[in-house]
């Protein structure tokens, strides 16, 4: 029997190995983009920069029961009876199942949850996309200014004194009196300082035109999805251009310019006319973004279900859009988890497919899960039009 | 820890050693107790073992573990390890008077350790043993690359708990070096033939591996061995791995198995040592609501301290003052409390315990009830009939809470298929888990692999082929 005390300073074990999970976790992160994307702790997030997402691919699997169909035993507190409810499904924390006996297999939480940051998922992202066929519409490029240390002065501020300069000055300094190359005691003139220069790039003018349906027939699962897209094209804009302006429409039988924080949180009802938002885009164009200095991306989200009289409006505008376009996207919406099923006819987008008359600068894209919206943004931002 | 206290630490080891042993007859290995700082108690509680192999799923349960003390919201107070001798590890930051109950209670589980029957296979070098697996561990990460040993891990962990725990009545032989010639019938006059000879007759060096079928007798429970000696894909440092995780399997068995047991055990005895030390009322004081917190019941779950704490008093009052119908049924005479309690933690396991000695009194007592999920929405009190509860406590019991699943084929389709079998007794597999689980098998059998099941009452059988899913 004895009691020791010893030094454990240089122990690391747990903390190298919480390293590999953090590795994991990453890993994890970039795997399931398609899922972290549409998540709604991200898109509902409020400014909040850290939230927490769950990662399936952290579960250590094994053969287990299923928890929800076994049945348990627990104590309670001395009258408790057959039919006494102890806690609900969804219940999180406290007590009750979810933390199950002590012995035994114990699922606990169903998923392992992630903190991610959001500008971390935002540039695994952004990666790889970009606005397609973009041009340089030189007239009127818009200066984007940078900041870039290219000069080295004798004279400056402090904080940008060089250090690694400044030492090989002295040195050089030291060694042609002496003929010794050493570091020695530094005087004024060994002193050099960074400079800085702002360079002017110029980027090309860009405009993307958001339109969102807003009719009756767009549910909360529907508006969800377009939230979601719409979330981080916005983002995505803003992060890698510094000049594109956006311009959001929503339209149900009839449509207007809102702001963008109208555009994401108005309710509204009523039918379907999608020429109506086609038509305003034209206008807003001709008006205020001539194709001649801007490159213009109208996107629309929509559930396809148009009034049957409107089609072929929708189409003819369509066309006309995408005359004056870079890139025309549409994305229609189906119903939740019905991937498999697909309205043939009436839906825009399968009239869009046989009737538009160019489609190469047409993309058309649909959802029908959460888990659909990462493919559609790299399908919109993908590589395509790249040598343009 | 001041150096004072260090001392006053060892002086109480000794009074509680006194009385553990000279007075209540406990008889556990000798202890050497250590002081560590938080990280290193959360370190050696997730990976359960000090020194043991990287992997990173013990860095996720202590990053848990630690973020949990941190936040206030659980704490360790001791960490035992079944060896001889036993190492008890005390938290730096615990008062003199925890540290005296860790003491006493850690005496009472390195009695169990060392008495119970189903800890009396287990290496009590383990930490040497451990450590030795950790290096060997790690020689094959810098050989073979980091990510594939953890890849490879990954899978075998997916399915540890899938041992023989009767190792001890079977004892099997992890040497994959000698698994050639072991499923060769036996010939009368085998001790005649060349080494050549016996080769040829047991088709090939690679002999064991066509004969699966007829060499091993199947059903197998144990898959981790069944693996680990028949795969026909596994490399001889992954049949190392397999070997050195069913070993450390085997010695964590028996604790899964007594988990109630050990810690009811340690919590009569630290409670009642601590009664003998003659604590100043301000320390007692201290003490009890310590234990109090120890042994409460947590609504709506099952504490193991807690449970097993309440049976072993038990025990002891029905044999020491035993009631007229145990009188006439079991032939009780009274006085015999003491004894009966060291006969049963020498003797039962959870499942054994709960099924002898839980009685109706205390079910009714701890209010013991099943409950189960109704309409997809509420946890509802489904039960509270003792012997039905009883029962239902030892099903969850059994296999240690782990489906019980056996390999009941290993050439299914004539073509090296492997074939497991789920036991199913009453409680559906959790399909999700069981299809990504069956992927890691594949990854370890490197063939079709096939798991039957019930669903819903229904027999279905999971087929994975290393690329696709399948079922009917």
């Amino acid at each position: 029997m004895s009691v020791t005390r010893n030094d454990w300073s240089l122990q690391r074990k747990g903390q190298i190995d919480q390293e590999r999970h953090k590795e994991r976790v990453r890993d994890a992160i970039k795997k399931n983009l398609g899922s972290i994307v549409s998540n709604e702790s991200i898109i509902l997030s409020d400014g909040k920069r850290v939230v927490k997402v769950p990662i399936r691919a952290l579960d250590e699997y094994k053969f287990r029961f299923d928890y929800r169909k076994k049945k348990h035993v627990g104590t309670g507190d001395g009258n408790t009876k057959v039919g006494d409810v102890i806690a609900r499904e969804g219940d999180s924390g406290g007590q009750g199942p979810g933390r199950g006996p002590g012995a035994g297999a114990q699922p606990g939480k169903e998923y392992y949850e992630a903190e991610v940051d959001i500008d971390e998922i935002a540039a695994l992202i952004f990666e790889d996309l970009h606005l397609p066929y973009l041009e340089e519409k030189a007239k009127h490029a818009v200066p984007s200014k940078t900041t870039k240390f290219t000069e080295i002065r004798r004279s400056g501020i402090l904080a940008n004194l060089d250090k690694r300069r400044s030492m090989v000055e002295n040195i050089r300094r030291r060694a042609r009196k002496s003929g010794e190359a050493n570091l020695g005691p530094f005087k004024k003139e060994d002193l050099r300082y960074k400079t800085w220069e702002e360079q002017i790039t110029y980027e090309s003018n860009a405009v993307v035109i958001a339109m969102m349906d807003v009719s009756g027939s767009m549910g909360e699962f529907k508006k969800y999805i377009a939230r979601s897209f719409y979330f981080w094209m916005v983002r995505f804009l803003k992060t890698k251009y510094d000049q594109v302006k956006i311009v959001f429409i929503s339209h149900h039988t009839e449509a207007r310019e809102v702001t963008e924080e109208q555009f994401f949180t108005q309710g509204e009802s009523g039918g379907t006319v999608v020429s109506s938002a086609y038509k305003l885009a034209i206008d807003i164009i001709a008006e205020r973004f001539p194709p001649a200095q801007w490159n213009v991306y109208p996107f629309h989200f929509s559930d396809g279900d148009n009034y049957y009289s409107d089609n072929d409006e929708a189409v003819r505008l369509a066309d006309s859009l995408i005359t004056t376009c870079n890139l025309f996207g549409y994305g229609e919406i189906g119903e939740e988890g019905a991937s498999s099923y697909r309205r043939s006819s009436g839906a825009l987008l399968s009239i869009f497919k046989d009737r538009l008359k160019s489609q190469d600068r047409f993309v058309g894209v649909r959802i029908d899960d959460k888990e659909d919206v990462y493919p559609a943004l790299k399908e919109f931002f993908g590589k395509r039009g790249e040598a343009a | 820890m001041i150096d004072r206290e260090v001392k006053e630490l060892e002086t109480a080891i000794e009074q509680i050693w006194d009385i553990a042993v000279g007075k209540f007859g406990l008889d556990p290995f000798p202890v050497h107790f250590e002081i560590v700082p938080a990280s290193v108690m959360y370190e050696i509680g997730s990976y359960a073992l000090p020194g043991r192999y990287s992997h990173w799923t013990f860095g996720k349960a202590y990053h848990r573990m630690k973020m949990m003390y941190d936040f206030g919201l659980s704490k360790i107070y001791e960490v035992v390890i079944n060896s001889n001798p036993s190492y008890g590890f005390l938290l730096e930051t615990n008062s003199p008077i925890q540290n005296k109950m860790v003491i006493a209670h850690v005496l009472g589980h390195v009695d169990f350790f060392k008495n119970n029957a189903y800890f009396s296979r287990t290496n009590r070098r383990m930490v040497d043993e451990a450590a030795l697996h950790a290096r060997r561990m790690s020689e094959y990460e810098f050989t073979y690359g980091r990510k594939v040993v953890e890849q490879f891990l990954d899978a075998v962990l997916s399915i540890e708990e899938h041992i023989d725990p009767n190792v001890f009545i079977r004892k099997t032989e992890p040497d994959p070096k000698k698994k050639k010639n072991e499923s060769r019938p036996q010939g009368k006059y085998d001790d005649l033939l060349s080494p050549a000879e016996i080769e040829a007759k047991s088709g090939g060096p690679q002999g064991a591996d066509d004969k699966v079928k007829s060499g091993p007798a199947l059903p197998e429970k144990d898959i981790v061995y069944f693996l680990m000696k028949h795969s026909p894909t596994l490399e001889d440092w992954q049949r190392d791995i397999m070997a050195m995780l069913h070993e450390e399997m085997e010695y964590f068995v028996p604790q899964m198995q007594t988990k109630i047991m050990n810690e009811g055990w340690a919590s009569i005895w630290h409670s009642r040592i601590m009664r003998e030390m003659d604590l100043p009322t301000h320390d007692y004081l201290e003490f009890a609501e310590l234990h109090a917190g120890v042994v409460s019941p947590h609504k709506g779950q099952l504490n193991p301290y807690y449970l097993g704490y309440k049976i072993f008093e038990n025990i002891e009052k029905r044999w020491d003052d035993p009631s007229k119908e145990d009188r006439e049924k079991l032939k009780l005479t009274g006085g015999t409390g003491r004894e009966k309690m060291f006969e049963v933690r020498e003797l039962d396991n959870d499942a054994s315990f709960l099924r002898n000695y839980l009685t109706e009194e205390l079910c009714d007592e701890l209010d013991l009830f099943v409950y189960e999920l109704v309409d997809e929405e509420e946890w509802t009190i489904t039960e509270k009939k003792w012997e039905r509860v009883r029962n239902h406590l030892v099903g969850n019991m059994t296999n240690f809470g782990f489906p019980y699943i056996e390999i009941t084929d290993g050439d299914y389709n004539g073509n090296h298929e492997l074939y497991l079998k789920h036991r199913h007794e009453g409680v559906d597999l959790d399909m999700k888990y069981g299809r990504k689980t069956l992927e890691y098998v594949h990854r370890l059998w490197g063939r079709p692999v096939h798991l039957e099941t019930i669903l819903d009452g229904d027999s279905l059988v999971l087929h994975y082929d290393g690329s696709e899913h399948d079922e009917d």
